[in-house]
């Protein structure tokens, strides 16, 4: 069972308190109804599913209930970082050389 | 009285405590201490099983958890019957009763042992080859047949009588495996003062020194000194000693599965003890200490009872004082088995002959054996062992061919080297790398926070093991935050070794005689009857991953995952596809290390604690009115109130009626409710749902219709506007969770800009539902400061006010089509609130009723429910619900989805009534419907029932249906093809009473 950081508890806490909420930074456009197609076949359909680093969003469910971001390695389960909902992209990963 | 093998003297255990058991049904003296294994051994019995596929006679190989063939059945009463128990790891008991497994009419005589001469049918792969045609035959005659006789064991047929504890536990440094090493890093990580969880699967501590004499360490015997630090550990506050308690699985971040068997090895335990307890246990560091595992040799008939480990006949003899044979052989490839062959010696056994595979091999151990008069064969092979249900004689030949000589034994003892024991640090996802100089896989790369120590490590030598061991143990302390000053140097610290024995190498793979081109049976995977010649096999047809090989084999796929057989098959693997074993490759370990039970996995949940029962505050007063309950997620809900002598189906009639007629108490209680609040409540109202809020007047009702952004149905409900700021929101009574995690996820995350509050107010309000034409009178004797006329409250309103003296929030809203009101009332209350309005009920002949009759009222009115004539795929035009969404409103979730192509496209399946022909036939839920029953089939199906009863209002059976353009058919007859014959339907609108609504306004 995996530990996760809850940036608004600031705590390592068991996965079971934790809900997987899909990619992170996936953007609603505030004019939703008038996005082409293509547009909304992006925001809704597409995700990124990478072999390595995702960025996603986790919710604390059993704990505060917040929802936030998470950095995790798809290949080792390992959490990279976490941070709040509405923060930037990390710029630059811990432990990454550049 | 003792047993013919045990030896007087010897072991340690004492001899004078017996305790009776049976074994296939003969009774049997062994004692206190003895696994099930020693204590039959001591009987002169090594016949205990037959093999998986072959049926052949096996005993014991091993004296531990790896052992593949002593498999037996643990009989304790009806309840209690344990199959494929390990004889080796079952502690002995007084009153224990065994039964052998997979043999038919005896073990001595099996009639499937014609499988053995019939083998060449059932060579690697058999499974994929045999047995593919006739097609029909498979079902009714070979997977049957298979099944019988392959089976190994007997399931219990009855519920487990016994209860399982877990427990959850957290410390600095956990060490796994007591032997030498196993104690001396938790000696010192314990002297830090972190907290320690040490484990180990035996009964006692000590690992390899229950059998290895010359240890001495301390100033005392090894065995002796493991005793005495566990005595110590024990007694320390920060260490936890678990013995009985297998690692079975390593997760991710030093997350650890383990079994604490607490009551097997007892006679008669108590209802109080667990008979196993799960420890689930996070560790800073872990310390696998989990040692090695002996090989055995692979040659012809190597299966044959009597045939051992050369380490399981010293545990047999030096720690239970058991004689494993009287005319002992000896075939190796190291040094170990010489200690066994000089331990024996010494017992007064005789050793008939040492064989060993090395040319010239010298040593202390060698001279040894030499000294005692042993007689050792150098560049020798044991090429087949004689006799069938035990032992009889070994043939011995050089390695390189010549001259056969047999000579009678009752046991033969091997060793073919020692695998490190890798399985928790494979699990915990480290990398193993092969040694070439040792040519064992050993841990290489690591995952996780974990040190491997001793012989698991690869790590020869009990000197070497301990200090390995011991810096191992303070670094992880100290790593987790323990006291670097608080360890003890000088004396009491560091273990120091003043004897012990040593050996290293051993073989890989076939010895002579089972090499390429022979078809004898030489085992490798003992448990699956894997012979070397199956594994060439497997490579000659086309499996050259190992991974293959090993599926294909069933290499290592029983229950003993291939604890002494996988470096074999590797070895062959390699051999015969003539690479090295590296770019071969070892198969991945994966949990459990040994067999885990069901119950230890389940623990408490089961039965009643399998899953919360939620019950409503009338949920006592609706079972002592004879209501039926039915299950709606996890709520029990009323489903029908029963009169004397009325069958379901006449109660939902009564009670439908009378729901028209007069009025009905229905408990809505389980209905989500969230309280929406804020300055931004109505602007979050407008962009989570599909109508428009802005402009609802506070005291006013909405029905809402909740999307997902792909433009489906999500949710429904009715909300009420109790203030500008604050709205009461109900939801589906199985959509509550989801839709407040649906609604926080969109506050938190898109729209966070709204200054918004969301409370789950589901359990905090009891719901009574007071429907039909006397519902006003039944209610407003009990209100107190609510106008209830037509004028001040009328349908789709709501007011705050009291009932019964208490807070309400009194909604006029409808489920049924009738004038009709929800109480709100504080859970609390509800019960005293719901029999006040009963009691004025009865003075207008009104009814209790259910959620079937709910359902039946509401489908008369065609009002859907989602989940149920939704189904994901539905969107709101498809249901008919186009009024309900906003046409003005420019964002609300699902604005856009809705407007994919293929959601407004012609052709979609719309929500219709249907009518039967026959108005007495009720169709089935879920029936498919076709618009031509004389098409050739497969028909094609252009939608299907979603609702279906029997409408005693109506007098003919009513339907609601999802028909591919469903609105356009009004009139048209359908047909609905079913076993019994074709039902034909006309396609309706999907109100079947009071079309224009007049009754809902009173």
């Amino acid at each position: 069972m995996l530990l996760i950081r809850c940036p608004y508890c600031e705590e390592e806490r068991p996965e079971l308190e934790f809900r997987n909420a899909g990619e992170a930074h996936v953007v609603r456009s505030t004019n939703i109804a008038g996005e082409s197609d293509d547009d909304f076949e992006k925001f809704f359909f597409i995700r990124s599913n990478p072999k390595g680093v995702i960025y996603e969003r986790w919710r604390h469910i059993h704990g505060c209930a917040r929802f936030f971001n998470a950095v995790r390695d798809t290949v080792t389960d390992k959490f990279v970082m976490t941070y709040k909902a509405g923060e930037p992209k990390p710029a630059k990963l811990p432990g990454a050389s550049k | 009285m003792n047993a013919a093998f045990r030896i007087p003297g010897a072991g340690r255990l004492s001899q004078a405590k017996t305790a009776s058991f049976s074994f296939d049904g003969r009774s049997y003296i062994g004692i206190e201490g003895d696994t099930l294994a020693s204590a039959l051994l001591a009987n002169g019995v090594h016949l205990v099983g037959r093999s998986f596929k072959y049926h052949r006679p096996r005993g014991f190989l091993s004296a531990g958890a790896e052992e593949p063939n002593a498999l037996v059945q643990i009989v304790r009463d009806d309840a209690r019957k344990t199959p494929n128990v390990r004889a080796t790891v079952q502690e002995l008991y007084d009153g224990l009763t065994a039964n052998s497994q997979n043999r038919w009419p005896s073990l001595a005589f099996d009639v499937s042992a014609v499988n053995d001469l019939a083998s060449p049918m059932f060579s690697a792969g058999f499974y994929y080859k045999t047995f593919m045609w006739p097609k029909s035959a498979w079902k009714s005659l070979y997977e049957p047949q298979i099944r019988s006789a392959a089976g190994l064991g007997v399931s219990p047929d009855r519920p487990d009588p016994d209860h399982y504890a877990a427990r959850y536990a957290h410390c600095e440094v956990l060490v796994l495996g007591g032997g030498a090493a196993g104690i001396a890093a938790a000696l010192a990580a314990a002297e830090t003062g972190v907290r320690v969880i040490f484990a180990d699967e035996q009964a006692e501590f000590g690992g390899s020194l229950r059998f290895e004499s010359g240890a001495k360490i301390d100033g005392e015997n090894g065995y002796a000194w493991a005793q005495a630090a566990i005595a110590k550990l024990k007694a320390m506050d920060n260490v936890r000693v678990l013995s009985r308690t297998t690692a079975f699985g390593y997760y991710a971040q030093n997350f650890v599965g383990l079994v604490e068997r607490v009551s097997d090895h007892l006679k008669a335990p108590g209802r109080e003890l667990a008979r196993e307890r799960l420890w689930q246990v996070r560790a800073s560091r872990v310390v696998l200490a989990t040692g090695a595992i002996e090989r055995h040799m692979v040659f012809a008939n190597n299966d044959r009872p009597g045939i051992m480990l050369a380490s399981a006949a010293r545990t047999y003899l030096n720690h239970y004082g058991v004689a494993v044979g009287r005319n002992v052989g000896v075939y190796t490839a190291n040094d170990s088995a010489y200690a066994a062959a000089i331990d024996l010696k010494k017992a007064g056994v005789n050793i008939a002959a040492i064989v060993d595979l090395r040319d010239n091999p010298t040593g202390p151990m060698i001279d040894e054996a030499r000294g005692l008069g042993i007689e050792i064969n150098f560049g020798r092979a044991v090429i087949r062992a004689g006799g069938k249900l035990r032992v009889s004689s070994m043939t011995v030949q050089p390695k390189n061919g010549g001259g056969e000589r047999t000579i009678p034994v009752d046991t033969i003892l091997m060793s073919a080297g020692w695998t490190p024991s890798v399985h928790l640090f494979s699990q915990s996802r480290g990398k193993v790398a092969f040694n070439e100089e040792t040519r064992r896989f050993v841990p290489g790369t690591y995952a996780q926070d974990c040190v491997s120590v001793g012989a698991c490590n690869g790590t020869d030598g009990l000197d070497a093991a301990i200090d390995e061991a011991y810096a191992a143990g303070v670094k992880a302390a100290k790593e987790a935050g323990g006291k670097d000053s608080s360890v003890k140097t000088g004396k009491g610290a560091k273990p120091k070794v003043d004897a012990s024995e040593s050996w290293s190498r051993g073989m890989l793979g076939a010895a002579p005689g089972a090499g390429p081109g022979t078809t004898v049976k030489a085992f490798i995977d003992f448990q699956n009857d894997v012979t070397a010649k199956d594994i060439r096999q497997a490579v000659h047809e086309g499996m050259h991953s190992i991974e293959h090989v090993k599926r294909f084999t069933t290499n290592g796929m029983a229950t003993d995952q291939g604890k002494t057989s996988n470096m074999h098959g590797l070895a062959i693997a390699a051999e015969t596809l003539g690479k090295p074993i590296p770019q071969v490759g070892l198969t991945t370990f994966r949990p459990p290390y040994t067999p885990v039970t069901f119950g230890s996995i389940v623990g408490h949940a089961r039965g009643a604690l399998f899953d919360p029962t939620r019950r409503t505050a009338t949920h006592g007063w609706a079972a002592a009115q004879g209501a039926v309950f039915e299950d709606v997620g996890q709520w029990k809900r009323a489903w029908y109130f029963s009169k004397a002598g009325e069958d379901m189906h006449a109660a939902v009639n009564r009670e439908c009626v009378t729901v028209r007629k007069t009025a009905g108490l229905f408990d809505a209680s389980t209905l989500g409710k969230i309280e929406v609040v804020g300055p931004d409540a109505a602007k979050f109202m407008e962009l989570l749902y599909t109508n428009p809020w802005e402009k609802l007047e506070p005291g006013r009702c909405r029905y809402g219709i909740m999307l997902r952004e792909d433009g489906f149905i999500y949710d429904d409900g009715v909300v009420g506007r109790l203030a500008p700021d604050r709205f009461h929101v109900t939801t589906t009574t199985g959509g509550a969770p989801r839709v407040m995690h649906h609604m926080e996820d969109y506050l938190q995350t898109e729209f966070p800009h709204l200054n918004v509050w969301l409370t789950s107010i589901t359990e905090q309000w009891a719901v009574i539902a007071v429907q039909g034409p006397k519902s006003r009178e039944i209610i407003a004797p009990l209100v107190e400061g609510i106008d209830m006329s037509d004028e001040a409250l009328p349908h789709m309103s709501v007011r705050e006010g009291k009932i019964c003296g208490v807070p309400t929030r009194l909604f006029r809203m409808s489920f049924t089509g009738e004038r009709g009101f929800e109480v709100n009332v504080p859970a609390d209350y509800g019960e005293a609130v719901w029999e006040a309005l009963w009691a004025e009920g009865q003075k207008h002949g009104a009814t209790a009723y259910g959620t079937e009759t709910m359902h039946v009222l509401r489908a008369e009115k065609g009002y859907i429910i989602v989940g149920q004539d939704t189904d994901g795929t539905v969107t709101p035009n498809d249901a008919g619900l186009d009024w309900a969404v906003g046409k003005k409103k420019t964002d609300f979730v699902g604005i856009r989805g809705m407007a994919r192509s293929d959601l407004v496209a012609k052709g979609r399946k719309q929500l219709v009534g249907l009518k039967t022909k026959d108005p007495k036939v009720v169709l089935e839920e879920g029936a498919q419907i076709v618009d031509d029953p004389k098409q050739a089939i497969p028909m094609k199906m252009i939608g299907h029932v979603t609702s279906s009863y029997w409408s005693e209002n109506c007098g003919l059976s009513i339907a609601l249906a999802l028909v591919a353009g469903g609105r356009d058919r009004m009139g048209q007859t359908l047909y609905v093809p079913m076993p019994n014959g074709t039902i034909e339907v006309e396609v309706t609108g999907t109100v079947f009473v009071d079309e224009k609504g007049g009754r809902l306004n009173g």
